[in-house]
């Protein structure tokens, strides 16, 4: 399970003389650069962004003000955290949100250039931060269940095959960082969209808004999104590794939803 | 100090009716009349957001607020472990009744019963309500829910979905209120702070914020203002939440005269990744049930630093088994974290700061199977082997206790409502249900029994009869000297123009607590640490150096306000801790402890609730006790021999 190039954790740590080609942006319609900031003695214990608190606090001391950048619960679950590194989401390191990656994936004396997400749907707030409420629109359109509080049967009543549920869940696992979409060179959200219409739509407690679902939110991610050529960027940035094959699910259900959606709609009084 | 008195209004029925039978006797609002009422929920975790999306669900008009991007962004989403409910599902002899019982034990009998009671009694409901909302519980081959076993408890009752069980719970409520959002029925606020309580004639009108990407500062009136805003475990400095979790609404609340309660009840979860430098910005958990599975241990000998692999079962001490035999590694949390600090005090801390102790699978790989192991918990080991670069399939994990989860919060009644009419607490931000001690996986249920199942039906009650009443105008003089207020605070951070940054502060605060009102306190020490923390302080107001302005996102300003309601909250933390003559659960006076080593309470002098009322800067609180009776569960030392 260990990564063969991994050095193995020892004390006292090593360290890292670094250099920072680092995006600022003052706000949303400023214009933008990097600045080159050097970060000399960074531990290859700390995490990249405690790399970064370093560096910030380094910068408080001489007058400096600090780098923004969104992040939160530092063990890779809340999505907060962003950032391109060297031009990769995340970073260089596979299935790793950029708050889990650690200094000990770099070499002394390297230069390492730090973005925010580039997308058309995700524009930047400040230096590293970007505004991504454009994926709440879409789970606002149709990714939900509707359950009443206080109506649920119990939750025995319904059996869900152990292989479907785990399926769902690989879906369920999204959180909602954007790497995909930062990833993906047409800024598409095909892959945040369709984990959340799969691990609903796999489900029987989903079946009954299915249809409805899947077209709503793929309409609602047309609108804000670019297009998915199937490059598969997606993929491979995704920290979750969540797979490119709940696309295909969302096409088909989408397609069918065309059909069937129509008809329920003719059916109507 | 005013006149206050702490009523209950816990229900005068038998403990199992009273609940149902309140409910009856609550008054309702009329469907049609709810969107008439127009109430804030502040913060979107599993409180907030099921609260909120329940309230639509209801007709009420609803606006919520969060300072993260998305609502979803809440620290609920980390929480791994599971979810309890009594739904005795494999026939193991569980019932409302255990787990009430549990929990009221569990607590060192320092919770309300009737609230312990209701909160075992809705747990069932809860997992109802998740499973149709899609969140996709652990499920055996037959397609029925699995459970495992926590802490605390001799029965397999939490559900979970992976590590991940707060992340699907979340999103499910996450969901729900996004779908009361895209209906309009909800007015979501991102990236919005709450920095201010407004009260107008003894009744709470409605909230000041902060927009943190332009620093405009606005008032919105509401009917309720609902506060879901966690814990304060990050005063601290070094815990497991998450960077921005901070006690500013609460604390807010509480200076505008919402009382709060048992501060110094604080959680350490024994299972954390050790430290590894002063750099660290917070501690990663590995959740509570991985002990199902793993055998804690250190070596024998002090100081034996031979690789783990190298030290054969007689040299090695599997010290809660040995002490504990029959709750073994599943002790409840402040148990195990306090016979960690033992082992190390003792030296026998493992890894390279000698500041861990061993969590090991390699008996439970050898009986099930790595895929058996990987597949309860892949996801914890992966994460564990990313930070520490260790594989724990082959090497046993370090593990040390930190601060986790705070049992304390603003003083609620059984309807949630602090001492504010018209202002509500739930979740982790409120006192009410976990004693002194809060049993893993009862957190999540909890937020969600709040959120979902009593807030919505409770607040009812208040609103009824203030039909017609309009929606507080934010014209008033109130609304403005609290704007005034909340504006000079920020722009007086920026002035300071000092040396040191908030993170420094932040960080030499968290070492005094953690010394001094951490795993183990004392007279001298809290004693010490009311010295230290305001001259501290002192040092904060005039030394902090906060760069950039107020007009545009300001990661340094955010957190400047919030350090500095910590250290107020510190000082409370202290006096709470060093007023609390007698040790119970989480709280642990090293003056009074059992010839066992563990907690000994003082029923006698301590039984009630600490509940603090502001009364001016500068100035000591003032102590409000609200009695505990124990009438259905016997008051007895604990003991999980």
């Amino acid at each position: 399970m260990t990564e063969p190039n991994a050095p193995v954790a020892s004390s006292p740590h090593g360290t890292l003389d670094l250099t920072l080609r680092i995006w600022r942006q003052a706000g949303p319609d400023a214009p933008g650069a990097f600045e080159t900031i050097d970060a000399p003695g960074i531990s290859t214990e700390m995490s990249f962004l405690e790399m970064l608190d370093v560096v910030n606090e380094r910068m408080v001391n001489t007058d400096e003000e600090p780098i923004a950048f969104d992040s939160d619960c530092r063990e890779g679950i809340c999505g907060s955290c962003s950032l391109m590194i060297n031009g990769q989401a995340h970073g260089p390191e596979h299935g790793t949100a950029t708050c889990q990656l650690h200094m000990r994936s770099f070499h002394d004396g390297d230069t390492i250039s730090v973005e925010p997400w580039r997308a058309a749907a995700f524009p930047v707030v400040k230096d590293l931060v970007v505004d991504r409420s454009a994926f709440d629109r879409i789970i606002e359109a149709g990714g939900y269940i509707s359950v009443s509080v206080g109506s649920a049967p119990d939750a025995n009543e319904i059996p869900v095959p152990k292989t479907v549920s785990d399926t769902a869940f690989d879906a369920a696992a999204c959180i909602g960082c954007g790497a995909c979409v930062a990833a993906c060179p047409n800024g598409a959200a095909q892959l945040f969209t369709a984990a959340k219409v799969a691990h609903l739509n796999l489900l029987p407690q989903g079946e009954p808004q299915r249809y409805e679902r899947v077209e709503a939110m793929v309409d609602t991610m047309d609108g804000l999104f670019g297009s998915c050529s199937n490059h598969r960027e997606c993929e491979a940035a995704c920290p979750k590794e969540i797979s490119v094959d709940f696309i295909a699910l969302m096409n088909k259900d989408y397609l069918r939803a065309k059909f069937k959606n129509r008809r329920f709609l003719s059916r109507k009084p | 100090m005013t006149d206050i008195t702490l009523d209950s209004k816990v229900p005068d029925h038998p403990i199992e009716e009273a609940w149902d039978r309140h409910k009856f006797d609550m008054k309702l609002v009329n469907p049609s009349n709810k969107r008439k009422y127009t109430i804030i929920v502040v913060g979107s975790g599993l409180a907030g957001s099921s609260a909120a999306a329940t309230l639509a669900q209801l007709g009420y008009h609803v606006k919520v607020f969060t300072y993260h991007d998305s609502p979803r962004r809440a620290h609920s989403i980390a929480a791994q472990g599971g979810i309890n409910a009594a739904k005795n599902y494999h026939g193991d002899g569980d019932s409302v009744w255990r787990l009430f019982y549990d929990t009221v034990k569990g607590g060192d009998f320092r919770s309300r019963e009737a609230n312990s009671y209701r909160l075992a009694q809705l747990s069932v409901n809860i997992i109802d309500q998740a499973t149709a909302q899609g969140v996709p519980f652990a499920r055996e081959y037959g397609g029925l829910l699995a459970n495992r076993s926590f802490g605390g408890a001799q029965v397999s009752r939490t559900f979970y979905a992976r590590g991940q069980t707060g992340q699907q719970l979340l999103l499910g409520a996450y969901q729900a209120l996004a779908e009361q959002i895209g209906k309009g029925n909800v007015e979501l606020y991102n990236r919005c702070e709450y920095v201010d309580q407004v009260v107008i004639d003894g009744q709470a009108a409605g909230i000041v914020v902060r927009d943190l990407l332009t620093g405009a500062i606005t008032s919105h009136g509401a009917h309720a203002v609902v506060l879901a805003t966690g814990g304060y475990g990050n005063a601290y400095f070094l815990s497991t939440n998450a960077m921005a979790c901070n006690v500013s609404a609460a604390w807010r609340a509480h200076r505008r005269g919402a009382l709060f309660a048992n501060p110094c009840y604080t959680q350490i979860h024994p299972t954390c990744i050790p430290s590894s430098d002063e750099f660290q910005s917070k501690l990663t958990l590995m959740s509570e049930s991985l002990r199902n599975d793993g055998r804690i241990w250190v070596p024998v000998k002090a100081g034996d630093d031979r690789h783990p692999g190298d030290i054969p079962e007689s040299e090695r001490d599997y010290y809660l088994e040995r002490k504990y035999p029959s709750f073994g590694n599943l002790v409840p949390r402040d148990v195990a974290s306090r016979n960690a600090k033992i082992a190390v005090d003792e030296g026998k801390g493992v890894g390279p700061l000698h500041n861990g102790v061993y969590l090991d699978f390699a008996d439970a790989i050898e009986r099930l199977g790595a895929d058996v192991i990987s597949q309860r918990y892949g996801n914890l080991f992966q994460m564990y082997e990313r930070i520490t670069a260790e594989d724990p399939y082959r090497v046993p994990m370090r593990v040390f206790p930190a601060i986790h989860y705070t049992m304390g919060g603003l003083w609620v009644d059984y309807h949630l409502e602090t001492t504010i009419p018209g202002l509500y607490a739930i979740g982790e931000a409120n006192f009410s249900d976990q004693g002194a001690n809060r049993l893993g996986a009862s957190a999540l249920m909890q937020a969600l029994a709040d959120g979902y199942f009593i807030l919505p039906y409770t607040i009812g009650d208040s609103l009824a009869p203030r039909l017609g009443e309009p929606v507080p105008d934010t014209s008033h003089e109130a609304f403005r000297a609290a704007e005034a207020e909340v504006h000079d605070r920020y722009t007086g951070y920026l002035s300071v123009k000092g040396s040191r940054s908030v993170d420094w502060f932040h960080r030499e605060l968290g070492k005094i607590l953690w010394e001094y009102a951490g795993m183990e306190r004392n007279r001298a020490g809290l004693e010490k640490a009311l010295s230290e923390i305001p001259a501290l302080y002192e040092e904060f107001k005039t030394d902090v150096r906060v760069l950039g302005d107020d007009r545009s996102l300001n990661q340094s300003l955010e957190r400047a306000g919030r350090v500095d309601d910590f250290f107020q909250l510190g000082q409370l933390l202290c006096q709470d801790a060093l007023d609390r003559d007698e040790s119970c659960g989480a709280h642990y006076r090293s003056e009074h402890e059992t010839e066992d080593g563990e907690a000994l309470r003082d029923d006698e002098h301590f039984s009630f609730v600490s509940a603090w009322e502001f009364v001016g800067d500068g100035q000591p609180e003032v102590l409000h006790k609200e009695p505990l009776e124990f009438e259905n569960i016997h008051l007895a030392q604990r003991s999980y021999k």
